[in-house]
């Protein structure tokens, strides 16, 4: 979406400070919310940051857009909680396995889909992720509409029960921080360097001789695979996986959720996750079936007259103030 | 005559139903095609609009009484007037912009439109009663043919046919085609091309809505009916590819016939029949049966 934004730049040595204050705060704040906040809530805001951010990997640095996330997710939420549950592994490793899992699903996805660009990789990604959905649906070990329940947290290397959901929370955060960390780093490197000029100019990258389609797969694989992890980690939380995650709504969700948040920004999407959770938890009860013409209102204002979302419009500010920084 | 120890008349008649689906392909991703030909954008809310169509002809008869014959008319035209304000007020503002954009937006279309429904009607649906004249059905011998869904086959033909003429074969086609080509030419000589492309939008949001009052007396109509179908028609689109009418046209009847022909072999797979030919075209022919590289 190269229309969409123009990215912050690249740390450079000056605002290399500035940057590690920023992650002081964030990770402060971070550490002291669950004396503030009920965990639970932070938890899942956790999941779909960590979520929001693999996704905008995809869709806001190489410019693809995937309707097919929920595949990921929702996949590896079933993989995670049948390694823990129906075969006692330990959550670390369960969670490990999902990811496999997801970034497996994501090389296979990315390789079908990548045949095709603009808006039929989005319908192909659709489309297989509909056949996922179908296979959730279908295979004895997912439970059908029951989705697998009572998935046990285990307890954390061997020692710490995750039971306790202050422990829990810890790693949850300490996975997100990781997880965002990889998300950075992998955009700022030459890696993302060059998957931002396949973005903006694919021919000329071609051009150049990049081997676009590897660049792109790659970009596929580590999306997937840290939303495999989200969605794992999301499973051991609420100790279930059902078909809402695989569902097509959980894709068109996190799309909603970067759009808010801005796409093309490194904590956009972060920022998106918390709204639309916060949304979701206090509209649930009172407005009942209505949340999903809301989500639908929003999705349409943000395209209409949104489109750089709350973080890119905050840079927008900034940039105005201090064009020369 | 058995084939896989299954009755001709079991077979046939799974067959007409994979007709029947592979009718509405037809016309669903026809009207995709015609969208995405001038608008450039893949109408996310072609699903929903076809379940307004459906809603259209069950509301207008339970309250107003009107008949089957009348809201086939009405219900397109009620749909092709929101498609044009939805074009006039939103779409237009986005054609400047990455494609993509245009299918966000009518996601959320799709969305507040499906939302809606369910809040007032839940998600079980009520069905629509097959019109007079058209109930009971014919023995044709080797199987039995309810009228009313030989009729629906008929009339989506009839529709997709009409409509492969009016862009092949007419002047108001050619001029179409070439606004498809080059908007700005065609601009410059005189011919109004904003007016052309609402009428595009609302002409191919009409084609859905006449899918579904037709869908309405075969399925049970209920506000998830379209996002479900719409999926599947993506993947149509995907193996048929959006560069020809005709192809459209073809790829959709013929992959209801083999969703059809799978329910009767296979029935486990029924439902994905069709999303793994999807995967097979991909690795085969990437630009799909009918398309051009983009």
């Amino acid at each position: 979406m190269s229309t969409v934004t123009s990215t912050p730049p690249a740390t450079a040595p000056a605002s290399g400070n500035r940057h590690l204050m920023a992650w002081g705060i964030a990770l402060l704040l971070g550490l002291a919310a669950p004396w503030l906040i009920y965990p639970t809530f932070l938890m899942k805001v956790l999941c779909f940051a960590l979520f929001a951010c693999a996704f905008n990997l995809l869709l806001g640095y190489a410019g693809l857009l995937s309707f097919g996330h929920a595949a990921f997710f929702g996949g590896a939420a079933y993989i995670g909680a049948s390694l823990a549950k129906d075969h006692g592994l330990s959550p670390e490793l369960a969670i490990l396995g999902a990811t496999a899992f997801a970034a497996a699903l994501g090389a296979l996805f990315g390789w079908l889909a990548i045949r095709r660009s603009g808006i039929y990789l989005t319908m192909i990604t659709l489309a297989l992720a509909q056949l996922v959905f179908f296979l959730a649906l279908q295979m004895p070990f997912t439970g059908g509409e029951n989705g697998l329940q009572g998935v046990p947290r285990g307890r954390l290397f061997g020692l710490i029960d995750l039971n306790d959901n202050t422990a829990m929370y810890y790693f949850v955060f300490a996975v997100f921080v990781l997880g965002y960390w990889l998300i950075q780093r992998t955009v700022h490197s030459p890696y993302g360097q060059v998957l931002k000029a396949i973005r903006e100019n694919e021919p000329r990258a071609i051009s150049l001789g990049y081997d676009v389609n590897r660049h792109k797969l790659l970009a596929f694989v580590l999306s997937a695979g840290l939303s495999g992890t989200a969605g794992a980690l999301k499973a051991l939380v609420f100790q279930l996986a059902t078909l809402t995650d695989v569902h097509w709504h959980m894709s068109g969700q996190v799309v909603l959720m970067s759009l808010i948040g801005g796409v093309g920004t490194l904590f956009g999407p972060a920022v998106g996750a918390l709204v639309i959770v916060t949304l979701e938890n206090e509209l649930a009860d009172k407005v009942g079936s209505w949340v999903m013409v809301i989500m639908g209102a929003i999705f349409v204002a943000c395209v209409l007259a949104f489109r750089r979302g709350v973080v890119g419009e905050l840079l927008a500010l900034r940039g105005r103030r201090a064009p020369d920084e | 005559m058995p084939l896989f120890d299954i009755p001709i008349q079991v077979l046939m008649g799974q067959l007409m139903l994979g007709l029947i689906n592979g009718s509405f392909y037809a016309v669903l991703s026809l009207g995709l095609a015609i969208i995405f030909g001038l608008l450039n954008i893949i109408n996310f809310a072609h699903g929903a609009q076809y379940m307004l169509g459906a809603f259209v002809a069950l509301l207008a008869f339970n309250r107003l009484g009107m008949n089957y014959w009348v809201a086939l008319i009405v219900a397109p035209l009620v749909v092709g007037a929101l498609g044009v304000v939805i074009e006039r007020t939103m779409l237009r503002r986005l054609y400047q912009l990455d494609h993509l954009y245009g299918l966000l937006l009518t996601f959320g279309l799709s969305l507040i439109l499906e939302g809606l429904f369910k809040n007032y009607f839940g998600v079980s649906g009520e069905s629509y009663p097959v019109p007079e004249g058209h109930a009971g059905g014919v023995n044709l011998g080797f199987m039995f043919l309810p009228i009313y869904r030989g009729w629906v086959i008929v009339a989506s033909l009839v529709v997709c046919l009409a409509a492969w003429y009016v862009i092949e074969r007419t002047s108001l086609g050619a001029t179409l085609r070439a606004a498809t080509q080059r908007p700005d030419l065609v601009q410059a000589l005189g011919i109004n091309v904003p007016v052309l492309v609402t009428a595009t939008y609302a002409a191919g949001t009409a084609l859905a809505a006449f899918a579904g009052v037709l869908a309405a007396p075969v399925v049970q109509v209920n506000p998830v009916m379209g996002s479900n179908l719409i999926i599947v028609v993506f993947a149509v689109v995907v193996i048929g590819g959006m560069g020809s009418i005709a192809g459209a046209i073809l790829t959709g009847l013929g992959l209801g016939l083999v969703e059809g022909l799978t329910k009767v072999v296979y029935p486990e797979a029924s439902a994905v029949v069709i999303f793994v030919i999807m995967i097979f075209v991909l690795l085969f022919r990437p630009a799909g049966l009918f398309g051009k590289q983009a």
